[in-house]
């Protein structure tokens, strides 16, 4: 294990940050894009790893497990938040016959 | 019986509870037992107080009872007690006013009778009575002051009891409202006292006062304020024109309320505080002037009128001038003494117009009568017995009383005797007119009204009868010593008016010129009563005549002045005008502005609501675009830190 974790510690954080931030802005920008529910949660995953990802680097770079523990959190959340925006949007298509979410617009004004 | 006041004022206020609730449902009978029986009891009970007190003053006392039920207010070092006091001032009263009460709820049975509201009516008069008799017997200011409140409720019910004609409804508001000019004169006195005396008891008050100096500023700005309540109640320039109209309500209550008891209410009141008056001699030619100019303008106006009601209406506001004529050159014992005979003649006239009007089926115009006297043998007797007395033609009461307040107005300044007697004159030419248009000539009605003519039932002409001789014998209450009487209701009253006695000037009159007043003001009412008959009886054709002959002077009596013509143009209308254009700016300026307020967030709200297209990426992208900002904030506020 210390050889692993030397092994992380020997890249420098800004690669970690470049990378994240990286995978951090297609998210975004798949969310802000995307009409079709499932490739926008699919981005929503890619945000969350993304941060994820960036705990965990943090947490090693400074030798402290509370950022791991966070990361477990965020990965129980997300497993549920699935479950639930699944479940939503099985309903949205039997409704409406589509995933796009604009097709939703009957509760404006 | 020292020990059971409360229960005087307590049985009619009973009797009101008692009929007011079961209105609907007693037969006429119990109401009619209820109504009068109260009083009646109340009256026994008052003969009981009056012969204690009588008997104290014989012994030499001062015959004051006084009486504690409760501390009402306790304020620091500041009490109201609710007290009653019963001394020689109050017992007399509270025999008038139970007595004649009595009289009139007797009279009111048969008068009434036909009436769809005869068990209100009943029930108003028993309140009425209950609070005159908080008025005369409260020991305090307070107390007399809700019994002045609660006279002044009852004679706006009454005035206005047939309320669903609108002039009635209109003139008992009038009523209430002259009053209300006049209460706030007494509330503010009220407040004047507390924070100088630091009491309201009349014997706090009065015997604190009465150390003071003569002409003491605080002691006229509060007896200036008293005579402003009294002009209000007791109907005196420049709040008279209430009483005339007041004559809407049913006739008893006119007898009662506007002639009897209530209008003498200020009097009773500056009587009981005498001493601040005689302390204060700027308030008492106030008194004097207004009085003495109220009973001439009033008799003036009598002259001319034609509804047999409003010529006595203007009678009482007359009378009443003479009262405070007396009281304002200092003849309290003169005042009291016409209050009392003045109680007594001018219920009976008025009872007397009532009778008439129930035998003319409600007719109140005089032009439509005549020749009444062969069908009303009982009401012309006794009418015309009042009308003796009022017209001060001896020996009957009026006479006496009238004739001191004269007396004491000579001493004072002949030129109030000249205008009292002016006065004096009229009323015997309108009293006579009134007598003579009603009871002689031919009959001027129509043909129903002549067969319907009927004398009145018993209970109206006995109370006629007993009214009456109270006239006839009233006078002999007080005979002066030029006519080798004893004073005796001087000398009863005396211990109320002694303080006011010790500071001013004996009464002195020597009786050669005190029958030569005697003599003058007898010889010209007579001689006015003579013209009333040439005018009014000799020559019928020439009444027909003189009621068309319109001068200036006619008109101007006809028109009562225009007195209220120029209220209404005077004060009225600018208030009118005045509330329409609040009105205004409280609808254009103030509802504008709140509306307004409102209106700006409404319409921000539509516009807004725009915004909430249903489009998720557009959420996304605003919160997104949040986010950012929120970034950029702290991004600056850190580089400005630095």
């Amino acid at each position: 294990m210390d050889n692993m974790v030397s092994q992380l510690q020997g890249i420098p954080l800004q690669h970690y940050l470049i990378f994240c931030s990286t995978i951090f802005a297609i998210g975004v920008i798949g969310v802000l894009t995307r009409r079709n529910v499932i490739i926008i949660m699919m981005s929503i995953e890619l945000m969350l790893n993304a941060v994820n990802l960036l705990l965990a680097a943090f947490s090693a770079h400074h030798a402290d497990p509370a950022g791991q523990v966070f990361v477990f959190f965020i990965m129980a959340l997300a497993a549920a938040e699935v479950a639930v925006g699944l479940a939503i949007v099985i309903m949205v298509y039997r409704n409406t016959k589509s995933l796009d979410i604009d097709s939703l617009t009957k509760l404006r004004f | 019986m020292n020990e059971l006041i409360w229960i005087v004022p307590l049985l009619p206020l009973l009797g009101f509870v008692f009929i007011g609730a079961l209105r609907n449902y007693l037969p006429h009978w119990l109401v009619s037992l209820v109504g009068c029986g109260t009083v009646l009891a109340a009256f026994i009970a008052s003969v009981a107080l009056f012969s204690n007190v009588y008997s104290a003053r014989m012994v030499g006392g001062t015959g004051e009872i006084t009486q504690e039920l409760f501390t009402w207010i306790s304020v620091s070092d500041f009490q109201v007690s609710f007290r009653f006091l019963v001394d020689p001032l109050s017992a007399i009263m509270l025999l008038i006013v139970t007595g004649i009460g009595f009289l009139i709820h007797l009279y009111s049975t048969s008068y009434m009778h036909k009436d769809p509201g005869f068990a209100k009516f009943f029930s108003y008069l028993n309140l009425f009575i209950f609070f005159m008799l908080l008025l005369v017997l409260g020991s305090n200011y307070l107390v007399m002051f809700i019994g002045w409140e609660g006279v002044g409720l009852c004679s706006y019910l009454l005035i206005g009891f047939w309320y669903k004609n609108t002039n009635y409804a209109k003139a008992a508001k009038k009523a209430f409202v002259m009053n209300r000019i006049g209460d706030l004169g007494f509330l503010i006195a009220l407040f004047f006292m507390i924070a100088h005396f630091g009491t309201l008891e009349f014997a706090g008050v009065l015997g604190q006062a009465k150390l003071m100096v003569s002409g003491d500023s605080t002691l006229l700005i509060i007896t200036l304020l008293l005579f402003v309540a009294a002009t209000g109640k007791s109907a005196q320039i420049p709040l008279f024109t209430w009483l005339p109209d007041a004559m809407a309500g049913p006739t008893p209550v006119s007898a009662l309320i506007h002639a009897a008891t209530m209008v003498t209410a200020g009097i009773y009141m500056i009587a009981r505080s005498n001493i601040m008056f005689t302390l204060s001699p700027i308030t008492m030619q106030v008194i004097a002037i207004i009085g003495v100019a109220t009973a001439v303008v009033a008799a003036f106006i009598a002259l001319t009128q034609n509804d047999i009601k409003k010529v006595l209406a203007y009678s009482t506001v007359s009378q009443l001038g003479y009262m405070f004529l007396g009281l304002g050159v200092g003849a309290f014992t003169g005042a009291f003494f016409h209050v009392l005979t003045h109680a007594f003649f001018k219920a009976l006239l008025f009872l007397g117009a009532g009778s008439v009007i129930h035998a003319m089926s409600d007719e109140q115009d005089m032009r439509k009568m005549g020749g009444l006297r062969k069908a009303l043998p009982v009401t012309f007797a006794t009418m015309l017995i009042g009308t003796i007395a009022i017209a001060g033609i001896p020996p009957f009461a009026g006479f006496f009383s009238k004739d001191e307040i004269l007396a004491y107005a000579f001493v004072e300044n002949p030129l109030f005797w000249v205008l009292g007697l002016a006065g004096a004159l009229m009323t015997a030419f309108y009293m006579f007119r009134l007598l003579f248009m009603t009871f002689s000539g031919s009959f001027r009605g129509t043909e129903s009204q002549k067969s319907h003519l009927h004398e009145s039932p018993w209970p109206m002409t006995a109370a006629l009868i007993v009214l009456a001789m109270l006239s006839v014998i009233g006078g002999a209450l007080n005979v002066p010593e030029a006519l080798h009487g004893h004073h005796w209701l001087a000398n009863f009253l005396s211990p109320v008016f002694a303080d006011s006695t010790a500071l001013s000037v004996p009464f002195s009159l020597d009786h050669t010129t005190e029958y030569l007043l005697m003599a003058v003001s007898t010889v010209a009412a007579i001689a006015m009563a003579a013209i009333a008959y040439r005018r009014y009886v000799k020559s019928t054709p020439r009444a027909e005549k003189a009621e068309q002959d319109r001068g200036l002077l006619y008109k101007l009596s006809y028109h009562k002045l225009y007195v209220d013509e120029t209220y209404e143009l005077l004060i009225t209308k600018p208030l009118n005008g005045l509330a329409s254009t609040f009105k205004k700016a409280d609808v254009k300026l103030v509802d504008g502005l709140v509306n307004g307020v409102g209106k700006v967030f409404l319409s921000a709200g539509n516009g807004i609501r725009h915004l909430q297209t249903g489009h998720v990426s557009f959420y996304i992208f605003m919160m997104v675009l949040g986010v950012a900002g929120i970034m950029l904030y702290g991004f600056i506020a850190q580089l400005i830190e630095r």
